[in-house]
């Protein structure tokens, strides 16, 4: 499996906040939480994201709430993956059992800018910075994770587990 | 080597002997939560699943109480969703509008944690039940949806971090001062993925309310989970609210802890953490002048009896600054019953206090309490990110219900050492 789109660089600690305002969660409709996603930190993106396109953000990403409409806000708005230092860890397990690809890649967080087009395989974990010409290696994910990826995330684990 | 009080909880729900640091495991869940921004979204997944019942009717608690009372359309369908939900799956323990409180204050005084539990909630504040010696922590809509299908969760086992307290703390220093300093030191991601262990004789002086505020806010600093060792006065607790059985956990002497923290608490100061993160703390003796719009004083951090008794103390007799609208917002319905037979409700309101009905509320910008643009709060509640109150360009400053409350009579960041 591969992505491949332009970067949308952030900081340190995006929080669950900015990434969809509490303000709009008296709905669960993913389209509707698509429409304000990042709007606390970034109003341009909704406007200019497109289709296969990538978070990347230093330490932390995805940190407060457990709210799941943030990682359905930003897989819905077109995002292929979110590439971080770290990850929250309630966002992290979110972000897998939705079927959100993440990957944890300080070399990359650090060098990635804005705009840079990049080349993601999931499967060896190389992020290829088409732009730059560099690339950056993220650790793959444990085995265990990997078996609800292929499954399409928890509930198809889980389905094919209890029936 | 021996386990952590966090490993050993989960070693015997895995049914295992004994477990390590990273292994993942599959623990048997005593208690699955929900509320009524994530119940919609897990129940939808648990209708995928396939199956027609939920693992065990007494072991699932849904708590409407994020945008309750209903704040409006979209807010009533959500909260609709839940409780026909709640209804269909016989569900013992859905708290309606009337009896419902903050989940977090309601569940342990309605006896559903119990010290040795196994909790998942969907709502990041689960981890507030480690006051009671319990591992419990909080994970997203679609965990508990398969939480709720198989009463199991899979773990990975954490490393910790050991804060070793030691000391009484001064007057008008609590809970949440000592946890905010915490934070302060390590920082918002200082235990990610880890456990928090709050161990030393330091502890023995903190009440159960100090204890839950504590715990409450190990995710603010990242943490897995927060824990305090079970004693005497967690069993007291235990036993005027539980019937359920018991177990208690100790970590081992020789467990491995990733680091240990020595804190003398009688050296804190009452403390506040300026916008937009809440490692961003400073002492009150630090604050300067800052001019205030708005006090909220309640949340599943500072919403207990203990919280509105300190407030009260301060208020009783004064009044609130002119313009600065202060809201108190009791925990629970018992919580509210207890401040009304103290006389704390009284003393609010001839001080220029709005007492709300319980709800989550202007903790997190939902309602009851937004704030405008340029506007700042100081707030009892756990978070200060960007627009978490309100309009992105307002503020939020954390503090305790004693500092909350003296900021309240003068209008700007007070030490309530000023006022009483």
């Amino acid at each position: 499996m591969k992505a491949k789109g332009k970067v949308f660089k952030y900081k340190d600690n995006v929080d669950t906040d900015v990434i969809i305002p509490a303000r709009y969660l008296n709905t669960s409709d993913p389209k509707e939480l698509a429409q304000h996603c990042m709007e606390d930190i970034d109003q341009e993106f909704v406007k200019k994201v497109k289709k296969g396109d990538i978070i990347v953000a230093n330490k932390n990403f995805g940190c407060g709430s457990s709210r799941e409409h943030a990682p359905i806000a930003i897989k819905v708005s077109g995002i292929s993956c979110v590439i971080a230092s770290t990850f929250a860890r309630i966002f992290y397990r979110n972000a897998i059992n939705i079927g959100l690809p993440i990957l944890e890649c300080e070399e990359a967080a650090k060098k990635m800018e804005a705009g840079d087009q990049l080349e993601v395989d999931f499967d060896t974990g190389t992020i290829h910075n088409i732009t730059k010409g560099e690339s950056y290696q993220a650790e793959p994910f444990p085995a265990f994770m990997q078996e609800i990826i292929k499954a399409d995330g928890l509930i198809s684990y889980i389905r094919e587990k209890v029936n | 080597m021996g386990m952590t009080m966090t490993q050993k909880i989960l070693a015997a729900h895995a049914g295992l002997k004994e477990v390590k640091a990273g292994q993942l495991i599959e623990a048997n869940l005593d208690l699955v939560l929900g509320n009524d921004i994530t119940t919609p979204v897990a129940v939808k997944e648990f209708e995928k699943i396939g199956v027609s019942k939920v693992f065990d009717k007494d072991k699932v608690a849904i708590v409407p109480d994020h945008f309750t009372p209903n704040k409006d359309i979209k807010a009533a369908e959500q909260c609709q969703c839940i409780r026909k939900f709640a209804h269909q799956k016989e569900i013992t323990n859905y708290f309606e509008v009337g009896e419902m409180g903050i989940e977090h204050a309601l569940l342990p005084e309605k006896g559903l944690v119990v010290p040795g539990d196994v909790v998942i909630g969907a709502d990041s504040h689960t981890c507030t039940y480690g006051a009671l010696g319990a591992f419990s922590t909080g994970i997203g809509s679609t965990d508990m949806a398969a939480g709720m299908a198989t009463g199991k969760c899979w773990f990975k086992v954490p490393t910790a971090l050991k804060f070793v307290l030691k000391g009484k703390p001064m007057p008008w220093v609590s809970g949440k001062d000592i946890i905010l300093h915490i934070i302060g030191m390590i920082g918002v991601d200082g235990a990610l993925y880890k456990s928090m262990e709050f161990v030393g004789d330091g502890i023995t002086d903190l009440s159960m309310d100090d204890r839950f505020t504590m715990a409450n806010m190990a995710i603010e600093a990242g943490g897995k989970n927060g824990i305090f060792p079970v004693d005497e006065k967690t069993l007291e607790y235990v036993k005027a609210h539980s019937k359920k059985d018991y177990t208690i956990y100790e970590a081992d002497e020789d467990a491995e802890y990733e680091k240990v923290y020595e804190i003398d608490v009688s050296t804190l100061r009452p403390t506040v953490a300026f916008p937009h993160l809440p490692e961003n703390t400073h002492t009150i003796d630090e604050v300067g002048d800052i001019k205030i719009d708005q006090v909220v004083i309640g949340s599943c951090t500072n919403g207990r009896l203990e919280d509105l008794r300190m407030a009260a103390k301060i208020l009783k007799g004064k009044k609130v600054a002119k313009g600065v609208r202060t809201i108190v917002f009791p925990a629970t319905q018992k919580i509210y019953l207890d401040a009304m037979r103290e006389g704390l409700l009284e003393i609010f309101v001839e001080a220029g206090v709005a007492v709300s009905t319980p709800t989550c509320g202007p903790c997190l910008g939902g309602h009851m309490g937004i704030l405008a643009k340029g506007e700042r709060a100081v707030a009892t509640t756990n978070r200060n990110f960007v627009g978490r109150m309100g309009h992105p360009e307002s503020e939020v400053y954390l503090a305790s219900p004693a500092v909350a409350a003296a900021s309240a009579i003068t209008g700007k960041i007070t030490s309530p050492e000023e006022i009483v």
